[in-house]
């Protein structure tokens, strides 16, 4: 038997290898000083970032195999690596004063944090760009492996460890589940390959029980990953537990590459079957919307908040899916964006007032803002109107596109669903608002926090040992004069926020672009 | 032209964040000043006569989901804008010689308010008419709950979780018209014109019409969904409360002229006799709570209940008389409400309470603020010789021909007005003075403010065809959309049979 090595476009696949030549810089940069660390190692993940974006976005407008079809490169991939690829780029500087990553010698420093965001980067890019259920499957484990170590890096916070664990056994039920029906796909169809598992599916594979069982084994176990309801229970707790900045990324960078391959697989693979799935994933979309919503109601922390925002969002995503039209793939790639700009203002803020009050990601913390720190308060207020669909900002054409696709697509229930979810959630982002604006500040603003002992791994003697620098004396510095980065990247995504929401043209020019890419395979 | 008058506002909203502290409220003042000269030069370079939209912009905004920016006026929209214009001006230096905490946010707030107004009443295009109908709320509530009085928070998310279930349902409804029409258009456009000209099948008309019928009524606020008034009216700072009651509430009426009757012809006719009937409900109830009420707001709260009853069946007569008359009452009631708030800021400011057991004897030393007073309260409750005289004339007029019964009923409203208004006067003006209570003349930044809002109301009630005149042909234009529709669809559906079946002589029967 002869080999013969696949042709490998390496135009194509530079993304990917930047990314990874990134990585092993990143790690190298290890044994460095703990002085000099933070600044040589993020200008070494900033520069692979740009370097990686630069080449998706060279790359634009190309579409091609690679790798013998292994992946597929075309805008819609590459508009969710984009997305990805900003989200770690934007809370790079955010980690930069996280005690997880400030203690040297006890806990992961800037080089395990920042090699382990490239990773899930990477996995990001590749399922993005996946076109294939090997491929796919492989993709999803290295963007999620990152992220359980990600979420208990914190390992001095009970919390942190706790999410960690709970997001390992929860995503690795999920990846188990989607493996199980990928292997029934495998098996009805005979083929790893999508657009053979297409010209399969489309001859008389439609009502196949072997193919059922895979599509619904499959849609539940990427549902896991996007949190749509009910696979949603991790969510909550994951991103309340999980440092700041991992939360930030994997609310946004997740959904936006697990997105793109749920539609790629759907549209492409499945796409004969449409019939089958489109109800239940329409009823998914549904209950992730009501789910989301309610349970958004009664939360006093604001990371609980928005991770069950998120799952209400998910919902609202999942119905650019569901109407299975060029209209809806466009609406998810632009809500996508919108998404992103959104959560990562909000997250933005967070960090900055988890370190000044003593109040963490609570509510209380936030009170007074409007007050005290105006560039603080107006990111947070435009993040969570734009969350809420008001207009004039790019959350409120993101609504209007998918409501737009859900109508177009016989949907109309699922339009109105989606105005009900908007309605409901208007009680607790308005909440947050109000918090801001309309109350006094709470008092006192206690010095954060960090003395909570270790827990797993750490030696008794470290946990009687109060610790003493790093946290507190951040947390002493005077107010509004650090974290001007993380202040002038809140404005900024703030800023893009109402630009997207009052001229949305060029965003809605580029999403509709990603989403020509599926063109051929959409009746 | 007009262009400069929708976005001045909001930059000089935006303008106040970076000039010094003490320059704020003389900038704002100076944007809405000039916002009322571009809005009087907009009336003053008005065609009267012409039905068509004039000063018409029309650009390309989001052409992937047919969205375009499309402005312009017509005779309806012409004095509601001239009314917002005098009402945020009035509103705004009131406000700046008040100085509020935190004056940049407040009038950066109200800027943006302006803007979205302006906005509602200029678009002519579906999505962006819904962009601003929803993007008024944002500023309000932040003006309520950040600068109101007791239980502001509450109050405010009531409010706006109110309306916004009325503009969700909107949105919904805006985009399924279009998506339904966009066969027969060709392509996918919320373009009014376009949709004028393809309306949709009965089936979808009628439940389009409850959505968009349902925005409107909570907005105005029309009895039944009126749950958030009270609060709201009880919490906001007045000179928002003046514009909240005094323009705010006509976006509603108004979206019913501009967007159901021309849009939904069939299910206007439908549904008819529903609207009419919570219309002469609104007139009752208003009046009779209006006269229960010990707080001044509330009084005139639930006055503006009524008159906006008057306003809903004046468009909802279907006949071009009673349309004349609501749009004329629109200005109206928009003039005298805002002066009534306004007053009571004043009443408030001198006894310290806005309770009216507590009231009285302010006329002993004011007689120049009674006398403001006077003019307004017979305004309000329709004296002849007031414009508000001959708007309801006019609006009973088009009931009478329509549907005589309630007519009848809407009469008593008319009678009830003068209960509560006079009311209201007596019991703050005259009566004996409680203690506690100084009886100080009007100042003169006040009266500069108070005096122009009662001489527009004195020039109205000289010259109505001013604003009858000029809208009367855009009014005829968009009650003509619903006159021969039963004559047309009767072979066709039930709606055109149901409107005869009802026992009343059919719409559009000549």
């Amino acid at each position: 038997v002869t080999f013969t090595a696949p042709h490998i476009d390496y135009a194509g696949i530079s993304p990917v290898i930047a990314l990874t030549a990134g990585i092993c810089a990143v790690i190298v940069g290890g044994v460095l000083s703990d002085r000099h660390q933070r600044v040589v190692v993020s200008a070494l993940s900033l520069t692979t970032l740009a370097a990686a974006a630069g080449l998706c976005i060279w790359q634009w407008g190309q579409r091609e195999d690679l790798v013998a079809g292994a992946l597929r490169l075309d805008e819609l991939g590459l508009a969710g690596a984009l997305i990805a690829i900003f989200a770690a780029a934007y809370v790079i500087p955010l980690s930069w004063r996280e005690p997880a990553a400030e203690r040297p010698g006890e806990e992961p420093r800037h080089t395990e944090f920042q090699a382990l965001l490239l990773s899930s980067v990477l996995g990001m890019v590749l399922l993005a760009l996946a076109q294939n259920l090997i491929v796919l499957f492989v993709a999803l484990e290295l963007l999620s492996v990152p992220l359980y170590v990600l979420c208990g890096s914190a390992v001095r916070r009970t919390q942190s460890l706790e999410s960690g664990l709970k997001y390992l056994i929860v995503g690795s039920l999920g990846s188990a589940t989607l493996l199980y029906g990928l292997a029934f796909i495998y098996g009805g169809s005979g083929s790893t390959d999508f657009t053979t598992i297409r010209d399969a599916v489309g001859s008389g594979l439609t009502d196949d029980p072997l193919v059922l069982m895979g599509i619904a084994l499959a849609a539940t176990g990427l549902a896991f990953k996007i949190s749509i309801a009910p696979f949603h229970q991790w969510t909550p707790d994951v991103y309340q537990g999980a440092p700041t900045p991992v939360t930030a990324f994997m609310a946004v960078a997740t959904k936006a590459a697990a997105f793109c391959v749920f539609v790629r697989f759907f549209e492409v693979a499945l796409g004969p079957a449409a019939d089958n799935w489109q109800p239940a994933l329409a009823v998914l979309a549904a209950v992730s919307i009501a789910v989301g919503n309610i349970g958004a109601l009664g939360q006093s922390s604001l990371k609980r908040l928005l991770g069950y925002s998120g799952i209400a969002q998910a919902g609202y995503m999942l119905v650019g899916l569901v109407a299975a039209s060029q209209l809806g793939i466009n609406a998810l790639v632009f809500y996508l964006a919108a998404y992103a700009l959104m959560n990562l203002a909000a997250f933005s803020v967070i960090v900055v007032r988890e370190r000044e009050s003593g109040y963490g990601d609570e509510i209380e913390a936030f009170q007074g803002l409007g007050r005290d720190r105006p560039a603080l308060a107006w990111p947070l207020t435009i993040s969570m109107l734009a969350l809420a669909g008001l207009p004039a900002t790019a959350g409120f054409m993101g609504k209007l596109y998918l409501i737009e696709a859900a109508v177009d697509g016989d949907y109309t229930w699922l339009g109105v669903a989606i105005a009900i979810g908007t309605m409901i959630s208007l009680a607790y982002y308005l909440r947050v608002v109000a918090a801001v604006w309309m109350r006094p500040a709470a008092v006192p603003l206690a010095p954060a926090d960090t003395s909570v002992p270790a827990m797993a791994g750490g030696s008794p003697e470290a946990d009687e040992e109060p610790p003493t620098d790093g946290g507190a004396d951040s947390a002493l510095a005077p107010r509004g004069t650090r974290c001007v980065v993380i202040l002038a990247s809140a404005a900024l995504a703030a800023g893009a926020t109402v630009f997207f929401g009052i001229l949305p043209s060029p965003l809605v020019d580029w999403a509709a672009n990603a989403g020509q890419a599926l063109a051929p395979f959409i009746s | 032209l007009i262009q400069v008058m929708l976005w001045l506002p909001l930059a000089a909203g935006l303008a106040c964040f970076v000039v010094p502290r003490r320059g704020v409220s003389i900038l704002a003042t100076m944007g809405s000043l000039a916002v009322l000269g571009l809005a009087i030069a907009v009336v003053a370079g008005f065609h009267t006569g012409e039905p068509g939209l004039q000063q018409t912009v029309n650009e390309s905004w989001i052409p992937d989901l047919g969205v375009r920016y499309q402005l312009g006026v017509d005779g309806i929209s012409l004095f509601l804008i001239l009314l917002t214009a005098i009402l945020w001006a009035g509103a705004t230096v009131f406000s700046a010689f008040r100085m509020p905490d935190r004056a940049r946010v407040y009038f950066f707030m109200l800027g943006l308010a302006e803007t979205a107004t302006l906005g509602a009443f200029l678009a002519q295009d579906l999505l962006l008419f819904v962009l601003f109908f929803d993007l008024m709320l944002v500023p309000f509530w932040f003006l309520i709950g950040t600068f109101g009085g007791e239980n502001r928070v509450p109050a405010t998310t009531k409010m706006i979780v109110y309306t916004l279930v009325g503009s969700l349902l909107m949105l919904v409804a805006a985009i399924a018209t279009a998506i339904l029409a966009s066969d027969q258009v060709g392509h996918l456009s919320f373009s009014l014109a376009d949709l004028r000209t393809h309306t949709l099948g009965t089936g979808s008309q009628y439940w389009i019409f409850c959505f968009f019928a349902a925005a409107f009524l909570i907005k105005m606020p029309a009895v039944l969904v009126h749950g958030w008034m009270p609060d709201a009216y009880r919490a906001a700072p007045l000179p928002v409360l003046a514009l909240l009651s005094g323009v705010l509430s006509k976006v509603g009426a108004y979206g019913f002229l501009r967007v159901v009757l021309p849009l939904y012809p069939q299910a206007t006719v439908h549904f008819q006799e529903l609207i009419l009937v919570i219309g002469v409900a609104g007139i009752l109830y208003g009046s009779v709570m209006a006269f229960t009420q010990t707080d001044v707001r509330l009084i005139a709260g639930y006055s503006s209940i009524a008159q906006l009853g008057f306003i809903t069946i004046g468009i909802f007569s279907l006949r071009a008389d009673g349309a004349d008359g609501a749009v004329l009452q629109m200005v109206n009631h928009g003039l005298v409400v805002a002066g009534i708030f306004l007053i009571v800021a004043l009443l408030a400011e001198r006894a310290r309470s806005e309770d009216l057991a507590r009231l009285g004897g302010l006329a002993m030393r004011a007689p120049v603020l009674a006398a403001i007073f006077l003019v307004i309260t017979l305004a309000n409750l329709a004296m002849p010789g007031s414009a508000n005289f001959i708007g309801e004339f006019y609006i009973l007029i088009g009931v009478f021909q329509a549907k005589i019964v309630y007519a009848f009923v809407a009469g008593i409203g008319v009678v009830l007005a003068a209960f509560y208004a006079i009311r209201l006067f007596q019991r703050t003006m005259h009566n004996r003075k409680p203690a506690g209570i100084e009886s100080r003349e009007i100042g003169v930044r006040d009266a500069l403010v108070v005096a122009p809002l009662a001489a527009c109301i004195v020039a109205l009630a000289l010259y109505p065809g001013l604003i009858l005149g000029r809208s009367d042909t855009a009014v005829k234009d968009k009650i003509a959309a619903t006159a021969p529709q039963p004559t047309a669809s009767a072979s066709k559906d039930a709606s055109g049979r149901s409107a005869g079946w009802t026992g009343y002589a059919p719409l559009g029967t000549p």
